[in-house]
């Protein structure tokens, strides 16, 4: 069972991984945090497709459950403004042995990357602001799990 | 046939709205044909589906391709490719 939020509001990742261990079930817990990057003084802006988003992260979750050894599993992303140095998005998974806890946790973030409807908005320390384009590269890693 | 949409991220800047409920014409059977039937409504559709291979598109919150057939009363999103994470 993997649990997913999608909320405004900071995480406590040592809280979530302290929940995950369990009673002797689990050989391996492996968690991922996303922090957000930029230079100080900007800000980085989440937009999601609410209800979508909730979807798209269960459908995900099931995915990685199906295909490896999970006993427990949290995945949490983060909307609205955001700063440097902030935690945006958290991924742990508890299993028997440390392979399927690795590989899960990979999975999650890669296929999160392409799958979940969430837009980046960078503002710059002078006001100019983007949108964040998205990265060959993370077609790439979410494509070698096809 | 009534489609709800909505748009997200640089196409709703674009467009200039959240999203919309519209009627469409017998004939508009696509996802393609959604996006040319509106560009015939206005200079912001054009200029939001001017490359539409820099879209994406979820009829009822799933993904679908350009030639997906949509549905009376169904949600559309049309939105860049995601970059969460």
């Amino acid at each position: 069972m993997i649990r997913t939020s999608v909320q405004a509001e900071a995480f406590d990742a040592a809280a979530e991984l302290a929940a995950l261990g369990g009673d002797g079930d689990a050989g391996a817990l492996v968690s991922f945090t996303g922090l957000v990057r930029g230079e100080p003084g900007s800000t980085l802006e989440l937009q999601h497709y609410p209800g979508m988003t909730e979807r798209q992260l269960d459908a995900i979750a099931g995915e990685a459950a199906e295909r490896f050894a999970v006993l427990r599993g949290r995945v949490i992303h983060r909307y609205g403004l955001l700063h440097p140095g902030d935690a945006i998005v958290f991924v742990a998974v508890a299993s028997p042995h440390r392979g399927d806890a690795f590989d899960a946790a990979r999975f999650l973030m890669d296929w999160l990357k392409t799958k979940a409807p969430f837009w980046k908005r960078e503002t710059r320390p002078d006001g100019t602001a983007h949108w964040v384009e998205a990265q060959a590269a993370d077609n790439e890693a979410a494509a070698l799990w096809d | 046939m009534k489609l709800n949409i909505l748009y997200f991220a640089a196409t709703r800047d674009t467009v200039g709205m959240d999203g919309e409920t519209r009627d469409f014409p017998a004939g508009v059977a696509t996802v393609a044909d959604v996006l040319a039937a509106l560009e015939r409504e206005g200079e912001q559709y054009r200029a939001a589906f001017a490359e539409p291979s820099c879209l994406r598109f979820a009829l009822d919150q799933v993904f679908v391709g350009i030639d997906a057939p949509v549905r009376d009363g169904a949600e559309l999103g049309i939105f860049p490719p995601v970059t969460g994470g």
